[in-house]
């Protein structure tokens, strides 16, 4: 995998939240690389600090250690304008709920352009509506839709809508945020296509942050486990998911249920306890137990 | 399940909403009978009628809307003809409870969690005082809050969200009801806490005999939990059947197609099957087969008659012409087959 192009760096990241006695790290001694053209999950319950990460890397929080490198250049803390830009541009971000994060007074053409207007990424007004026209088009939107409102649409259009603002940038790298898990069954397999469509022909990058494990399973090509801030499994993600080592990641698999009644019924959950390491005697170390299968484990453990 | 008690028996219940003038119909003639200590899930999209089929067996109907036809007998009484809060007053809570979905705004922020499950006991149980504070500290251990004391004095910001849903769930029991309806109890809620809710739940099913009905549509859950399932689509349950039934024998395209859509079954690199078009306009009259515009393989009569249920087994029903004697046979999408194969468990 050494040959592949690293689009995206990760170096011992830390985020911090809150003020002196109060201060926590909700992320912590964090490394990964996304390479250009794969699809990198970030699995982990709420609170593990997935949000942080992506959050962080977009720089809408800030780092309080580490680097975060976007192909070889430094994007954290700070920074020139002209590469802030560069940044605001190439890494995208898709959020959650297509519901809540669409500005309802606001027609489609505006919220579409809303980026390249702030980075003035256009030519004239006839190359902003084409710009607006081809984006909506590539999620399969009609180009008419662009005189709507957000409550017009359905939730599958509006995520569509939301991924179209994304594209309007020529963005790189697109960090989605659980951006399936507000959706209905029906509507997850659409954005869940069109996603990996758009990859194919765009040639983007996706970071994709997410708690369904079986959607992450069906998407990604690798996949990194995150629990209380730190990683703790990272691997390709069949690998992972046929032979997970570290002990959370079993619990978190264990617990997916599958839509099969007859294994339903027999299917044993491995709840993961923490007390079982003992990290403060033995610090954990990142070994590599096979080839590019990363596990966080203390010596004794390993 | 040796002999099975029917608890709860709709038939033919139409519920329609008012709006902006226009008349909705949300629940079309849909039939349903419950069983005394069964689990069963309604799966469907957003918009099929889930949670209002569910709502109106405890009036809880937003103010536009109501019954319009049709039964629900629930213990000799016709819930249907109830129009007062007094009426709903005997059944809400004691006889049929409710949790709802998000355990981060279903409880009183400025209240002790202790104090609103004493709420419950004290006004469906007639305990006060000492008594009714016994009674909290028991049930939190049932639903396995530990050190209840502590956690009795506790605010709702103090509790995770699994601990919460624990809390909601408590406030339920509490009123000792009969049947208990879960609308998506667990959508909130991480992998790991969905598999202890959905645990506890078992176990207080078991313990207080409790008929549960969930409505959810991860077909996971239903894996997990439910005996029989019935699939929504357009405000009709056009499929029912024991689980086994539905996931390795389904009948009706719709089923068909929910299933299919599943990233679990799906193959990387390959697209996942998706459902065209969109659901029902549900202000207009339905003609035939609702799913009938969105079903490729749709046939003629489809578009014209609706079609009544087909039996499949004793247990098991689905409306869809294709089980008519008469309708051209009609094959499963591969995935369907693949579910068998793969699964390859079903003998029929």
């Amino acid at each position: 995998m050494s040959k592949l192009e690293k689009l995206l760096e990760i170096k011992d990241l830390r985020v911090e939240f809150g003020r002196k006695r109060d201060r926590f790290a909700a992320v912590n001694n964090v490394s990964f690389d996304i390479y250009k053209g794969e699809t990198l999950g970030l699995v982990g319950e709420s609170g593990s600090g997935k949000t942080s990460i992506g959050r962080a890397i977009v720089r809408i929080t800030q780092t309080s250690h580490g680097d975060i490198l976007f192909k070889g250049r430094k994007i954290n803390g700070k920074i020139d304008k002209a590469l802030d830009q560069e940044v605001i541009r190439k890494i995208q971000m898709i959020f959650q709920d297509p519901m809540a994060s669409l500005n309802e007074r606001a027609k489609i053409d505006y919220i579409v352009s809303e980026g390249i207007y702030n980075t003035k990424n256009y030519s004239s007004e006839a190359d902003r509506k084409q710009k607006v026209e081809e984006a909506l088009l590539s999620v399969g939107l009609l180009p008419e839709f662009a005189s709507r409102f957000p409550h017009e649409f359905s939730g599958g259009q509006r995520q569509r809508i939301g991924i179209a603002r994304t594209l309007v940038m020529e963005p790189e790298l697109i960090i989605a945020d659980e951006p399936i898990s507000a959706l209905d069954v029906s509507i997850r397999a659409q954005v869940l296509n069109l996603m990996n469509d758009l990859k194919k022909e765009l040639g983007l990058t996706y970071l994709f942050i997410a708690h369904d494990l079986s959607v992450v399973r069906f998407i990604t090509d690798r996949v990194a486990v995150l629990h209380k801030g730190r990683i703790v499994e990272l691997a390709e993600t069949e690998v992972l998911f046929n032979n997970p080592v570290h002990p959370y990641t079993k619990g978190l698999l264990s617990a997916i249920p599958i839509p099969n009644p007859r294994l339903e019924r027999t299917r044993k959950i491995a709840f993961y306890d923490p007390s079982m390491h003992q990290y403060d005697l033995y610090p954990p170390k990142w070994i590599e137990v096979e080839s590019e299968h990363f596990v966080l484990t203390d010596e004794k453990e390993g | 399940m040796e002999t099975p008690v029917r608890i709860l028996s709709v038939k033919d219940l139409v519920i329609r909403f008012n709006l902006r003038g226009k008349t909705l119909t949300a629940i079309r003639e849909a039939s349903l009978d419950l069983y005394k200590g069964e689990s069963l899930a309604i799966v469907g999209e957003s918009g099929s009628g889930k949670s209002v089929f569910t709502k109106s067996f405890m009036g809880l109907l937003d103010k536009n809307g109501w019954v319009d036809s049709g039964s629900i007998c629930y213990k000799g009484e016709d819930l249907a003809r109830y129009k007062t809060e007094k009426d709903w007053l005997r059944v809400r809570g004691k006889e049929i409870a409710m949790v709802f979905q998000d355990p981060m705004t279903s409880l009183n922020p400025l209240k002790t969690v202790g104090k609103q499950v004493q709420e419950a006991i004290e006004l469906h149980q007639g305990l006060k005082g000492e008594t009714a504070k016994r009674a909290v500290m028991e049930i939190f251990t049932d639903v396995g809050i530990s050190n209840p004391e502590k956690r009795y004095k506790q605010y709702p910001f103090e509790f995770s969200g699994g601990m919460r849903q624990r809390v909601v769930i408590a406030i339920a029991i509490a009123c000792r009801p009969e049947v208990l309806i879960c609308d998506e109890p667990t959508t909130a809620l991480d992998v790991t806490i969905q598999a202890q809710i959905l645990q506890l739940l078992k176990s207080l099913q078991d313990k207080y005999n409790l008929t549960i009905i969930y409505i959810t549509h991860d077909l996971g859950v239903v894996a997990h939990v439910a005996d029989r399932v019935a699939v929504m689509y357009g405000g009709d349950i056009i499929e029912i059947g024991t689980s086994e039934e539905i996931f390795f024998d389904p009948q009706h395209p719709y089923t068909w197609a929910l299933l299919s859509s599943l990233p679990q079954l799906g193959i990387k690199g390959e697209r996942l099957y998706t459902i065209h078009g969109t659901p029902p306009n549900l202000f207009k009259e339905i003609k035939g087969d609702a799913f009938a515009p969105r079903n490729p393989k749709a046939l003629k009569i489809d578009f014209e008659q609706r079609p009544p249920y087909f039996e499949v087994s004793k247990t098991h029903k689905a409306k869809t012409w294709l089980l008519d004697p008469r309708a051209p046979k009609a094959e499963r999408p591969k995935s369907i087959e693949a579910i068998r194969a793969q699964w390859g468990c079903y003998n029929e």
